[in-house]
């Protein structure tokens, strides 16, 4: 098995770029003799510079820690603890202190990729085409596979030739929107989740 | 049972305007105000290991990953602190094979895990060996690096009695934890106290600590647990060796040693002395000395 | 969860994470919560602050036995012998709570004269059928009546007509015997069940020292009662299992007998490990059921008509009478203005389940090239899903995938980079599925509301917007819903009429389309049909067609239009009750504490000062709290049934029954109905053991799902090829399926590569030190990984010989900056037969230090 690992000090472009103190000293006199250089006259945290901050909870596990997320220009700048959660009171675990690693995550994908029948790459495919794709094979699939009724004659009207899995991680209606349109629109019964306990 | 502060209740709506004011107050019971002292009180017997400040400090100080590689040190991967990590959670299993525990004391045994941290030392050996006043001590008696000013000669690096100090690989100069500067002058927590789960890190007024650590090694000892102990703290171990205190000091339950910690450190004043009163020449010398120790040691990790 | 449902009415955890701070004494077992739930861990350690006792029973010494005062060491998989051995401490002793457990719980109830348990037949109960492996639960039932489980499932497997003798819950209560000396009274029978675990016993299936288990016993039974409570917090340490159901069970009933339900610090949590756990099966993406504990339509059931489907599933007696205003309700939510009363509010468009339909043998259809086409919403089981090569070969069965998540899986990868393709058995030339991946929105990018592990709905906000194409699964449903309503529009099949009557009434609020998140959670709540105003309860919803409501249990979330209570943020300070109403909602009706009418006696009285919740305010004539109150508002504690009227719903319920969803209004700690694998929990070796079951000639349990074929096998007991125990689990470094984390560098660096964790004894008999490589290998697969040898791990003497367990944590795959082989192509497709959930949690295995041959990695 290749390692498809690419090593985390990718970062370093980052850190150098946005770790705090670094970024505040650009322009700083680096001669100054006083104990209290320019960059520490200057400093500030960076969450004043949000131009937005909202509440979010936790993406991880089900403790449901409340958080704030701290953004700027479209882009989270950072996320902590909501110190007003009787939850969390401001903590959080290694995790969801990671919760901006993973919004910012490297690997996070923007685009979407198709993977061709029997093709060996993924191609990059425009949102609405692969809408408009997997709804086509959605009714294909459907409708070959749809059953009214049981030999016996017993009404089920269902498709046993579709299927769909995860909601765990997914909001409320979210979930509420999969059964509805899956099972109470097209007929699935194959729906299923984490949740199987 | 759990009651947020008072003033959460300013707050009661999803979206906010910016950041809590003197957030500090609702998340550590503290206003941050420059002249006074700061710092961390970290009891171990609370400490449940989950490495939630060392995430919580990568991610507010953007610091890169160090290693990706399996340690083999119980649940460690940290290895060391490090420029680019200002928090380590140390594991130590206590677990003799053959008397392993059912019952135990209260709180953390068997198995100890500490967050490790710059100590802030006070006086601070690191600061007196700088040669060009890059590390100072703030307005909240915090010891800083100053990478504007540091020209990274790595003075520093051997003058610090816990090896916390370190050049950076990125940019060849000093790192350490800041104890969240920029956060304190905000009115913020420091980061990793913030995010701790069990309050095993705990921020505040270092009088305000020192009292709050003699209660609970007392409320330790009555529940029969006579290993605990302070470090660190004005007349402890850990405050030795010209170094009066440490403003970031610990609960133990074990020899320092189990922790990774010097049983007793010493300011390097007598080893090394202090920079700015020697020529440039010396500084030099020390200098390469400390290239050259440090190269050793990364070759070593 | 039908473990906590059949026993107490709901399945969900019955108290708040942060009541656990009252708590006395806390038993954490079947979960490593310091690890796995750290911020819940807070409060155990606030609790301890006030002087609780910390207990953690677990097969490996944990994060969270380093802060336990007492640990116990058990076998994997032993964990019903464990409290079953609690159970026969507390009656031997009587050591319960006699006053709470006599009025709240079934304990007097007698059960048929032709019930019989394991203690008279070898190890399985009365009405077992080998043939079909099932029970027909004819006589599991109260003595003179059927009794209707609480859970969606309400008719069950008799040769009766069920929902007749179900009918005279009705005419009279059930017979009891307060004296508790009727032999076929369920104390005795539990008495007469329970008398086989002992103390020895317990230490010789668990392999716990008897001495450690009775300072629990004490410890729980002191820290218990009339002054105290105690709370249990469990995880999937319990639920992966054969019997997870059952052990869960076992719990209950331990709680229920101590008192502890219902009442501040008291009760049970179950900690869940996705951040919408519990709300994806309140509102389940899961097969059988319909939003909010509404049974699936079943062919295999008395379903063919709404009515056929409402008498069969409407008990009698209890809250659940209601169920026919949330069905009707329910599908005017979904169908709209299409729905009348003339086409049973389009009941027949509902999709009728024909059989199992969960990830196990979803897994199997996918392989066996039943299934088509497929959905992949935030999941990965080629991490996640047992038998993970069988998931992977399966895959490349598929006709089309859809892989929605926010980095690319293993999953997403199976066509170039999964076992088969890495073991040279197909080649991406020779996969034919169609493969879509979609970049998702998570939280913080998309608003709507998560469901916590205690029933709380919190809101999120959307405060930015995910990168590039990514977009909320709202949003993915949404467009999807629109499109195939284009392209049915026309369709005069009427098998097409279900997508076309289907009412898709959101709108859309940015310019990227995404569908305003509050016009669905109003549905959910539910509005009146017409003027569409939100209805405050669920006590405003009609069976007449003239209510629409998504999911009954959360009406209240958003009570008025503009008000949002899931996105309040008021949380109690100093000088508050601490029950934080204004912090969110919590279903059902806000009601923080479940069952908290037990937290007063049968006066209505607090059973103690210090733990007051709920009382009786005679002059006010309705019970006061500070929290939501959990039953009727002003039914006297005194309150009697009129017999004579054949009452129905809730005046059939005494004033002394706090467990309002149940038929009876107790607490069960026998279960007539709702399960399939017995009504008492029973101790039953996992599938695969090391070891012969010490307590019943029965070795594992006779109703488990099993689907023993070439491509998953078991081993047999006793497997002296596979002679090791191993126990998967997670890290609380990481999360799951891992992506999440091991996608991130700040996460991925903590636990950067896989590894097992082995005891000393076995490392030294292999001549294995940490670091070292060894490959572990079921009949399913191999994998290899790095040796953490570690005293944390114990050997156990079991019935008298050794057996060693093997830890793996089983978040690693390929992808990422954290790596390691994936644990779960070791474990099988082998489920509870209530749940069909998998047992990972206790296998066996055989090890070998090295690596595997072929290079790999």
């Amino acid at each position: 098995m290749s390692r498809d690992r690419r090593t985390p000090f990718n970062r370093v472009g980052e850190f150098l770029n946005q770790w705090s103190v670094p970024r505040q000293m650009r322009g700083a006199d680096h001669r100054t003799d006083a104990a209290r250089s320019r960059m520490s006259e200057t400093l500030r945290p960076r969450l004043e510079d949000a131009d937005r901050v909202g509440t979010s909870i936790c993406p991880y596990c089900a403790v449901g820690c409340a958080q704030l997320v701290y953004a700027r220009d479209g882009r989270a700048i950072h996320v902590e603890g909501d110190p007003r959660s009787p939850i969390n009171e401001g903590t959080l675990c290694p995790k969801g202190s990671a919760t901006i690693g993973w919004m910012n995550a490297p690997d996070r994908l923007s685009k979407v990729l198709h993977r061709a029948p029997y093709s060996d790459r993924w191609e990059e495919k425009p949102l609405d085409w692969a809408m408009d794709r997997i709804a086509h094979l959605t009714r294909q699939t459907r409708d070959e596979t749809f059953v009214e009724a049981l030999p016996g004659g017993e009404t089920v009207n269902h498709t046993l030739g579709l299927a769909s899995l995860g909601g765990a991680t997914l909001d409320n209606e979210e979930n509420y929107a999969i059964k509805k349109l899956f099972g109470g629109g097209l007929g699935m019964v194959w729906i299923e989740n984490q949740a199987r306990v | 049972m759990t009651h947020v502060h008072p003033r959460a209740a300013d707050y009661g709506q999803s979206f906010l305007d910016g950041p809590i004011d003197d957030e500090s107050e609702l998340t550590a019971g503290v206003k941050i105000e420059p002249g006074k002292s700061y710092g961390f009180f970290t009891d171990t017997t609370l400490c449940i290991g989950c490495k939630a400040c060392e995430v919580a400090c990568k991610e507010w100080n953007v610091l890169p990953a160090d290693h990706a590689e399996f340690s083999g040190m119980s649940y460690d991967n940290t290895r060391d602190l490090s420029a680019h990590s200002w928090r380590h959670v140390t594991f130590a299993e206590r677990m003799d094979p053959d008397d392993r525990p059912d019952e135990m004391p209260p709180y953390q045994t068997a198995w100890l895990m500490m967050s490790d941290v710059c100590k802030h030392c006070d006086p601070a050996p690191c600061l007196e060996s700088c040669p060009t006043g890059s590390l100072f001590r703030t307005e909240f008696d915090t010891v800083v690096v100053q990478q504007d000013i540091c020209n990274g000669c790595g003075y520093c690096v051997p003058s610090c009695p816990f090896g916390v100090i370190d050049l950076s690989t990125l940019d060849g100069k000093a790192h350490k934890c800041t104890l969240c500067y920029d956060r304190l002058k905000g009115g913020l927590e420091p980061a990793c106290s913030k995010a701790c789960p069990t309050d095993s890190i705990q921020f505040g007024e270092i009088t305000e600590l020192h009292e709050r650590a003699d209660k609970r090694v007392e409320q330790l000892k009555d529940m029969g647990r006579e290993d605990a102990y302070l470090y660190g703290a004005p007349d402890t171990p850990g405050a030795t060796g010209g170094i009066e205190k440490l403003n970031a000091f610990f609960l133990l339950t074990d020899a320092p040693e189990v922790y990774n910690l010097p049983a007793a450190p010493s300011r390097s004043a007598e080893r090394l002395r202090p920079a700015l009163a020697t020529g440039l020449a010396a500084f030099a010398g020390v200098a390469a000395v400390a290239a050259v120790l440090l190269g050793g040691r990364r070759k070593g990790r | 969860m039908p473990s906590l449902g059949t026993s107490y009415g709901r399945g969900a955890a019955t108290l708040a994470q942060w009541d656990l701070a009252k708590s006395d004494c806390v038993v954490i077992m079947g979960s490593n919560m310091a690890e796995n739930h750290p911020i819940a861990f807070r409060f155990v350690m606030q609790a301890k602050a006030k002087g609780a006792a910390v207990v953690h029973a677990d097969p490996r010494f944990t994060r969270t036995s380093a802060l336990a005062d007492i640990y116990a060491p058990v076998r994997a998989g032993s964990d019903i012998a464990f409290l079953g051995g609690i159970i026969r401490y507390l009656l031997e002793n009587d050591a319960w709570f006699r006053d709470y457990a006599l009025a709240y719980t079934n304990l007097s109830t007698i059960i048929r004269d032709d019930f019989q348990g394991p203690e008279d037949l070898d190890g399985v109960f009365s009405g077992f059928e080998p043939d079909m492996k099932a029970y027909f639960v004819d006589s599991w039932q109260y003595e003179g009546m059927a009794v209707p489980s609480p859970r969606s499932e309400h008719h069950p497997q008799t040769e009766m007509d069920f929902t007749a003798c179900a009918g005279r819950m009705s005419e009279k209560p059930p017979h009891r015997d307060p004296t508790l000396r009727h032999p076929q009274c369920v104390y005795q029978i539990m008495r007469r069940h329970y008398a086989r675990y002992t103390p020895e016993m317990v230490e010789r299936v668990t392999g716990c020292r008897k001495e450690t288990f009775l300072k629990i016993c004490e410890t729980l039974a002191r820290n218990s009662g009339r002054e105290r409570t105690s709370a249990f917090c469990y995880a999937v340490g319990w639920t992966h299992h054969s019997t997870g159901v059952q052990i869960i069970r076992a719990a209950a009933i331990i709680q229920a007998l101590l008192g502890n339900v219902g009442r501040p610090g008291g009760g049970i949590l179950a900690l869940r490990g996705h951040s919408s756990i519990q709300g994806s099966t309140d509102i389940p993406t899961l097969y059988n059921m319909l939003p909010g504990y509404l049974a699936q339509p079943n062919v295999n059931k008395s379903h063919g008509s709404l009515d056929d489907y409402l008498k069969g599933e409407t008990p009698p007696t209890g809250w659940w009478h209601n169920e026919p205003k949330y069905v009707i309700s329910l599908l005017k939510a979904w169908y709209g203005d299409r729905a009348t009363a003339a086409n049973d509010y389009g009941f027949d468009w509902v999709p009728k389940i024909i059989g199992d339909h969960s990830q196990l043998p979803m897994t199997l259809a996918i392989r066996d090239n039943v299934i088509k086409g497929m959905f992949l919403l935030g999941q990965n089981p080629a991490i996640g899903g047992s038998n993970s090569r069988l998931v992977q070969r399966g895959l490349a069965e598929l006709d089309w995938l859809v892989v929605r998540d926010f980095a690319e899986t293993e999953t997403a990868a199976f066509w170039y980079q999964g076992c088969p393709v890495r073991d040279g058995e197909l080649a991406p030339s020779d996969i034919k599925t169609e493969v879509f991946l979609m970049p998702a929105s998570i939280a913080g990018e998309k608003d709507g509301t998560f469901t916590n592990t205690h029933r709380l709905v919190q809101w999120h906000d959307k405060v930015v917007d995910g990168p590039g194409d990514s977009r909320s699964e709202l949003w993915f449903i949404h467009h999807l819903a629109k499109r195939l309503k284009a392209l049915y529009a026309d369709s005069r099949d009427a098998r097409d009429r279900p997508i076309q009557a289907l009412n898709w009434p959101y709108p859309e609020v940015d310019a990227r389309g995404e569908p305003d998140v509050e016009a669905v959670l109003k549905e959910i709540n539910g509005y009146t049909c017409g003027d569409e105003t939100p209805v405050g309860t669920f006590k405003d919803l009609k069976d007449d067609g003239s209510t629409a409501c998504g999911c009954w249990i959360y009406s209240g979330v958003y009570p008025k239009e503009g008000h949002n209570q899931a996105r309040s943020r008021k949380a109690d300070g100093p000088g508050g009750p601490g029950t934080h109403l204004g912090w969110a909602f919590a279903w059902p009706a806000n009601r923080r504490t479940l069952y908290n009418r037990a937290s007063a006696d049968l006066d209505g009285k607090p059973w103690s000062e210090e733990k007051t919740l709920v009382w009786w305010d005679a002059d006010k004539e309705s019970w006061q709290s500070p929290d939501a109150i959990d039953f009727e508002p002003s039914k006297a504690p005194g309150y009697q049934p009129d017999w004579n009227q054949k009452p129905e719903g809730m005046d059939a319920l005494d004033g002394g029954s706090p467990f309002i969803m149940t038929a009876d209004g107790k607490a069960a700690l026998f279960v007539p109905s709702g399960l399939k694998d017995a009504p008492l929990p029973t101790h039953y070796e996992p599938i695969e053991s090391p070891v012969l079951n010490p307590l019943y000639a029965q070795q594992s349990v006779p109703t488990a799902k099993r689907w023993n074929r070439e491509d998953n096998p078991y081993h047999a007991p006793e497997d002296a090829q596979y002679p090791h125990i191993l126990t998967t689990y997670r890290l609380t470094e990481h999360h799951s399926g891992g992506t999440p984390t091991r996608s991130v560098p700040s996460t991925a660096e903590l636990q950067p590569e896989g590894f097992c964790e082995i005891p000393p004894e076995l490392a030294a008999r292999h001549g294995l030190r940490t670091g070292d490589w060894v490959v572990l290998e079921t009949s399913r697969g191999a994998v290899e990984t790095r040796a953490l040898v570690t005293s944390r791990l114990r050997p156990f003497e079991i019935d008298g010989r050794a057996v060693f367990q093997i830890g793996m944590p089983w978040h690693f795959g390929w992808r990422g900056y954290a790596t390691g082989d994936v644990a779960n192509v070791l474990t099988s497709i082998v489920g509870d037969a209530n749940t069909t959930m998998h047992e990972n949690k206790a296998l066996t295995c055989r090890l070998r230090p090295g690596r595997l041959s072929g290079g790999r990695r």
